[in-house]
């Protein structure tokens, strides 16, 4: 047997602080809810103590952002964009250190914090920046809205920043962002960032909490735009306080994808793909393809190399360089990932998981695959947001589409056939907003984001992007 | 000899290319500017938006599927339909609004040169609003526009010609499909323009027309959950509201009433066909 | 199609070789009915493995497994007894000054100095390798290339790497592949059969992948990337189609194959990773010198620096180890 030793990542590149207030008007502010702590999912061990933000602190940072913005969107394009790049530019030098404290705080395998967020939160802010300085060919408006409220989710806290921040800041507007309760220190650390490249006061203000200070935030009177990253639920309720206001918003909400695998695809790679689509990031991925729609007439042999791949992805500590799956984010998680794999099991699906070995002290759940799902199970409608694949079979593309297209999400999907004319037939045909074909969760700043139906509204990225910070 | 006693219309409901009555059996007294009775039109019930929900459904499909060119030679022909009624629509509208004879053929005119407008889009909105994006990696990367889906239309009480094929036209030039309410006030040229949508070519459910009270229908469109979008141009403020939070329900993409006046003989920009529409954003690998 | 067998449905070797061999049609049918693959994904997935971090403990493992896989080779026009005996002598013990270091797996020479090798390497366990059949372009008779076979092994060889006719594949002919495959197989006896499928002249992963079937079912018994004249050589990408091949061939007919890549292996960190896609693609029933080579020469030195610093917890320069 080839045992790969421990390779651990060293965490002596990050110094994390007892505690951390919040992050106003360019400096770090005591916060007046009573503090939380934020731990590492892996062991449970408390990282720091987190300030809370209330609403009157809300109020605090909405006010610096309105008064940052006068000057902020005057300065000519030009100017902001050379912040930008010199937040990307450290961004760049701080990688390592930024990447080690993603996986601390959130959980995710260091080989993603390090090879997939850090690499994508950096090219996320250069393109931006160069936005800046060409909005007038862009095709949408030229004039910013104002103070953008931001709530951000735990799955990907620093890339979610970015795509948040980025574009706002380079259409002239000034950010109030509050990132995740249980993932607040690569924001933090963000801020940190934010003062080394001189950023104006106000530009971007960091408010930590828990849903309330995401309330205050989107409540706000004076926040002229609401993004929001989260649960479909959430988006709901923010949907709703908006309405009647003239506020403008973009939500990237849930999503159940498919990944469908015609008989003709190539096996191996969709193999990747599948794995790829639903454990990368623990299944914390709001695009994640936890449906798999595979051919019948290949489902027997795509099942078995997918069961042989899943027997060896190495789940365990999330410092460790060949570490593929990680921790999950938080106790709560790890309960409603548990309650819905029950209730799989319950409503007749078969489940499967390969041996693995599960650490004694926080929050894991091995990579799992239930077979003999119907449409009509919980498990093939909900979104787990956990490392829990569905698989379901059908017979002919149309059907295939169909059963795609059966959820009221409608964020992203995949199609797996060496047969082009096939493969645009059926991204033509899905109601998603991303269809990776022969692929599957590729990002880049260069390519819009976003989703139908229930998935949410407005897109990031791309030039797309613009179009929701400007008017 | 007495003068010939004319043969009045019916003005019915447009519900998948037929012209129902209401389910309700209800209708109500639509006037002139001046008070004078015109017409009883019918007063659609939530039942019957829901049919024409269900209308509106059935056609995306085809509507949506059919090639951009299809839409756009659909669309002029309804323009074509329309200028050869002109007289027609003029008179109602006089009868109507209580304009002149001269204005109503302006705005007549203006109706017609706004479908021809839009009939053009068919084919260019998708190129101006899509985008091939060079990612950093070996993939064909493109952006395309595709419709929302069924949007329901709460249609502005004033313009009940040009305001409402401005509200129509960009909505269905793009694929989506619809389910109108028209100007409760002034419902009767609505109720011509169905007949004018019936005979273009249009395939029945792209356009459904409901008269009625706004007030009463929209909230069960605004809640409905086969229902993609919402554009709440000719709403009051507490009905855009209360349709807005019932649209959050299912996250509608929302149209809000404008803040302003509209004038309809201004350049409508392209936000009314945007805010329909969504992006879909293909990958595929790049390699032999 | 009838011949079409899928990854699981055991048929045997022999079953699945004559219905398939039975003409070039059933042949094309077959090789052109296997799974796609996609080049990006393969790529990205190999390039992945390639960033496995393999440290302390299971670092030493490797290097002793890595060298232990080196098929040493020298295939130069300017090769001579003197050259080939020098480089037997490193194959048989790599670091004089440390027996504890394994001997590799084989030496690998051209025909004319198989004799030479074996004597100089006789006793040790390091087996002679030697390649053949109008090496490295294959281009001659298929007479030419038994003869030439016949040579090697008549000479001791007790593995023979051959070329495929990249011609004729290219051209469609898996016919005339398999049955020049078959032939030298013939031509072996009991020595070993490597073929080499010059992956680099395939150009594409589907010939790939379909080339090593194509070699697999007629009968070789490693399946080689390249001669090491042509770029690209032994890619990890390539070196991961193949190990799929092997994998699914073993699946499908019982038949165990090893793989050899050669060409480009040049440091410690190339073996290693190779050494991670095998045991995360075939798995670690290829982790031995009798089913996994490193067709090779200068990795060999850097395998023992590397070594030599686990050991000392010094870097070591060049001078410390001996050039052939």
């Amino acid at each position: 047997m080839f045992e790969y030793a421990p390779a651990p990542e060293s965490r002596d590149v990050v110094d994390i602080k007892p505690s951390y207030g919040l992050f106003v008007n360019g400096e770090f502010v005591d916060g007046s809810g009573s503090a939380f702590k934020t731990i590492n999912p892996a062991s449970e061990e408390k990282l720091a103590e987190i300030a809370a933000a209330s609403a009157a602190d809300v109020d605090l940072a909405v006010q610096a952002a309105r008064k940052a913005f006068t000057t902020w969107s005057a300065m000519p394009g030009a100017e902001r964009a050379k912040y930008l790049f010199r937040i990307a530019r450290i961004i760049q030098e701080r990688a390592r250190e930024l990447a080690v404290l993603e996986s601390l705080d959130n959980g995710k395998p260091i080989r993603e914090s390090r090879d997939v967020d850090l690499p994508l939160v950096a090219a996320h802010f250069f393109y931006y920046a160069g936005w800046a300085d060409k909005l007038e060919y862009a095709g949408y408006g030229t004039r910013p809205l104002g103070v953008a409220g931001q709530v951000i989710p735990w799955n990907f806290p620093l890339l979610m920043l970015a795509w948040k921040i980025a574009p706002a800041l380079a259409c002239g507007n000034t950010v109030v962002l509050k990132p995740a309760e249980t993932t607040p220190l690569t924001a933090l650390l963000f801020a940190e960032i934010c003062q080394q490249a001189d950023l104006p006061p106000g530009v971007v203000n960091i408010v930590t909490g828990a849903g309330e200070t995401g309330a205050a935030v989107v409540n706000h009177p004076d926040v002229d735009k609401v993004a929001f990253t989260g649960s479909t639920e959430v988006g709901r309720l923010i949907a709703r306080s908006v309405a009647g206001t003239g506020k403008k918003v973009t939500l990237e909400l849930g999503g159940k994808a498919a990944n469908i695998v015609y008989e003709d695809a190539a096996l191996d790679q969709a193999v990747e793909g599948i794995v790829n689509g639903i454990f990368f990031n623990q299944g914390h991925v709001c695009c994640a393809g936890s449906r798999l729609l595979v051919q019948e007439s290949i489902a027997g042999e795509l099942l078995a190399s997918l069961k042989r791949r899943l027997g060896t992805l190495r789940m365990g500590d999330p410092l460790d360089k060949n570490t593929d799956i990680g921790a999950i984010n938080s106790a709560a998680q790890l309960a409603k990932i548990r309650e819905l794999s029950d209730m799989g099991e319950q409503e007749g699906a078969e489940r499967w998981s390969p041996a693995c070995a599960i650490p004694d002290r926080g929050f894991w759940f091995p990579p799992t695959i239930f077979t003999g799902v119907a449409q009509s199970h919980r498990i093939a409608r909900e979104e787990i947001f956990g490392p829990v694949l569905s698989v379901l079979t059908f017979r002919t593309p149309g059907e295939a589409v169909e059963k795609a297209n059966n959820t009221p999400f409608g964020l992203s999907a995949g199609v797996w056939t060496e047969k082009a004319s096939l493969m645009l037939w059926t991204a033509d045909r899905l109601r998603a907003g991303v269809v990776w074909s022969n692929t599957f969760n590729r990002f880049d700043p260069a390519s819009p984001f976003g989703g139908y139906k229930e998935s949410g509204y407005g897109r990031e990225g791309g030039r797309h992007g613009l179009e929701a910070y400007l008017r | 000899m007495s003068e010939r006693l004319s043969v009045r219309k019916t003005y019915k409901l447009f519900i998948g290319g037929a012209f129902p009555r209401s389910e309700s059996g209800r209708s109500y007294v639509v006037t002139s500017s001046k008070g004078d009775f015109l017409a009883n039109a019918s007063k659609a019930s939530r039942k019957d938006a829901r049919d024409a929900v269900v209308a509106a459904r059935k056609a995306f499909a085809g509507w949506s599927g059919a090639t951009a060119y299809n839409r756009g030679q659909v669309i002029y022909r309804i323009a074509e339909m329309l200028e050869s009624r002109r007289a027609q629509f003029a008179a109602e509208l006089v009868a109507a609004d209580g304009v002149s004879t001269k204005k109503a053929t302006e705005l007549v005119d203006a109706a017609v040169d706004r479908l021809v407008w839009y009939a053009g889009w068919s084919d260019k909105i998708g190129a101006i609003r899509g985008s091939a994006n060079p990612v950093a990696g070996p993939y064909f990367n493109l952006s395309s526009t595709e419709p929302t889906g069924v949007v329901a239309i709460v249609a502005p009480p004033m313009g009940p010609l040009l305001g409402l094929i401005s509200v129509i036209a960009p909505v269905i030039v793009t694929g989506n499909t619809c389910v109108v309410i028209a100007s409760e006030r002034a419902p009767l040229p609505s109720i011509t323009l169905s007949e004018v949508l019936a005979t273009s070519d249009l395939p029945g459910g792209v356009v459904n027309i409901l008269t009625g009270k706004p007030d009463e229908i929209a909230p069960w469109l605004a809640g409905h959950m086969d229902v993609n979008a919402l554009d709440l141009t000719g709403a009051s403020p507490e009905l855009a509201l209360t349709c807005e939070e019932l649209a959050a329900e299912n996250l509608k993409r929302v149209l809000r009433p404008p803040t302003d006046t509209i004038d309809w003989l201004a350049d409508p920009g392209t936000a009314r066909m945007t805010t329909f529409l969504e992006t879909k954003t293909v990958w595929h690998p790049i390699g032999v | 199609m009838d011949s079409f067998v899928r990854v699981g449905d055991a048929r045997g070797v022999s079953t699945l070789t004559t219905d398939v061999a039975s003409s070039n049609a059933a042949l094309r049918g077959f090789l052109h009915g296997l799974p796609g693959v996609d080049k990006v994904g393969a790529d990205a997935r190999a390039a992945m493995l390639g960033t496995r971090s393999i440290k302390t403990t299971a670092k030493r493992q490797a290097i002793d497994l890595a060298i232990s896989m080196v098929d040493l080779t020298t295939l130069e026009g300017a090769d001579t007894p003197g050259k080939v005996r020098a480089m037997c002598a490193k194959a048989v013990h790599p670091d004089p000054s440390n027996p504890d270091v394994p001997r590799v797996a084989a030496v690998c020479v051209y025909p004319d100095l198989v004799a030479e090798a074996v004597q100089a390497v006789r006793g040790s366990g390091v087996k002679v390798a030697s390649v053949a059949t109008a090496f490295p372009s294959g281009r001659s008779s298929l007479e030419v290339k038994v003869t030439d076979t016949a040579l090697a092994v008549a000479a001791g060889a007790d593995e023979v790497d051959m070329v495929i006719d990249r011609g004729a594949f290219l051209a469609g002919d898996y016919l005339k592949v398999f049955e020049e495959i078959v032939a030298i197989k013939a031509a072996c006896g009991s020595a070993h059969l490597k073929v080499i499928l010059e992956t680099g002249e395939l150009a594409t992963y589907d010939n790939v992948r379909r080339a090593s079937w194509l070699a697999m079912l007629a009968g070789g018994d490693f399946i080689k990337t390249s001669t090491g004249k042509v770029q690209p050589a032994a890619t990890l990408p390539v070196t991961l189609v193949m190990l799929e091949a092997v994998r699914d061939f073993l699946a499908t007919t019982g038949r165990k194959v090893g793989v050899k890549p050669a060409g480009g292996i040049r440091t410690t960190k190339d073996a290693i990773k190779m050494l991670v896609l095998v045991n995360e693609t075939a798995g670690d029933g290829w982790l031995h010198p009798d089913w996994f080579r490193l067709g090779a020469s200068s990795v060999l030195n850097d395998l023992l620096m590397q070594r030599q610093k686990q050991d000392t917890g010094r870097y070591s320069g060049p001078d410390y180890f001996t050039l052939d």
